[in-house]
């Protein structure tokens, strides 16, 4: 059987694109290509990463720029046909001012570079991205970020929680969502959302840091390898 | 009570590599006459005094030595008399 193809979008400034492209090829094994953000083909892919990094320096706001890159069209066509689009980190933030995720991202409360472990509640277990998560396993995934602090509309964040679009939350290790468990400020402890259709998926935790066992965590295979798992078979 | 309000201007010889950033967003946009955007700073805030020269003296030491630097960059100011509405005085 053929594998099922990815694709990694690589921005300028994108710096999380290579450690994404090793953890597919060589951990979850599927294919996996490099898609330049001046390309306006997504190279027959089955699956869309927007890695992280600093794409265009965060100047203006995170993902602002990145946003009128020419593949950008194509990915939310893609997205807007039912295609699966991951975006992780600056990939999330560049999702959000593209509007296939609703709301924004600010400074971190604490005003601090975040950069360590934190534990994951998974909200929504029936997703494509989630479904290989069992029971109440709570993910430990490391964040690295200094805009990650989810905000929107108290309308938007209702739709969201009643439509099971919040698929993680900043946890404790056993699971309680509490103000300490929260590394940014993000409201409703938000690290992760979807849209209401279930194929384009924002976090901002690294999956493709802790899918190595050489590494010591492989929490973040089970969401790569839930989406293969859910697509593919 | 004053109002400040505070422009800061990055020299014209100087790059501005956010500007550019910027710029090229532009481009992809499709908007082909946007040329030269430079992003400068805009700053406001209140001084607690009824006496101006003290005003002015307290702010532009404040650009001089904190908000501006005068190796690359240039300010300029304004300076309103201002009652803070109950919001902004909590």
């Amino acid at each position: 059987m053929n594998k099922p193809k990815f694709g990694v979008v690589v921005f300028p400034g994108s710096n999380c694109d290579h450690d994404t492209y090793y953890v597919l090829r060589k951990i979850i094994d599927v294919d996996v290509v490099f898609l330049w953000h001046k390309q306006t083909s997504l190279d027959g892919c089955d699956v869309l990463i927007l890695p992280g990094g600093f794409s265009y320096g965060d100047y203006l706001r995170t993902g602002a720029i990145s946003r009128f890159s020419p593949i950008m069209n194509e990915v939310i066509k893609f997205a807007n046909k039912g295609g699966y689009v991951l975006g992780i980190c600056n990939g999330f933030q560049i999702l959000l001012e593209a509007g296939l995720l609703p709301g924004i991202m600010i400074r971190n409360e604490s005003l601090n570079f975040v950069c360590k472990d934190i534990y994951l509640k998974v909200e929504n277990k029936k997703t494509n991205y989630t479904r290989a998560i069992n029971g109440n396993k709570v993910l430990k995934i490391p964040i690295a970020h200094g805009e990650g602090n989810y905000f929107t509309d108290e309308k938007t964040l209702k739709q969201l929680e009643d439509n099971q679009q919040i698929v993680f939350r900043y946890c404790l290790n056993n699971g309680s969502v509490t103000a300490d468990a929260n590394p940014n400020g993000s409201i409703n402890n938000i690290a992760g959302i979807m849209n209401k259709k279930g194929n384009v998926l924002g976090m901002m935790p690294h999956p493709e840091r802790c899918s190595d066992p050489v590494l010591g965590k492989t929490d973040g295979s089970l969401i790569f390898n839930s989406l293969v798992n859910n697509i593919f078979n | 009570m004053f109002k400040a309000k505070v422009l800061i201007k990055r020299r014209k010889t100087i790059l501005d590599p956010q500007g550019k950033a910027v710029e090229i967003g532009a481009k992809h946009l499709g908007l082909t006459n946007i040329k030269n955007t430079r992003i400068d700073k805009y700053i406001e805030f209140n001084v607690d005094t009824s006496d101006r020269k003290s005003a002015e003296n307290e702010v532009n030491e404040y650009c001089k030595k904190l908000l501006a630097n005068p190796i690359m960059e240039d300010y300029e100011f304004s300076l309103s008399e201002w009652t803070p509405s109950e919001e902004e005085v909590k």
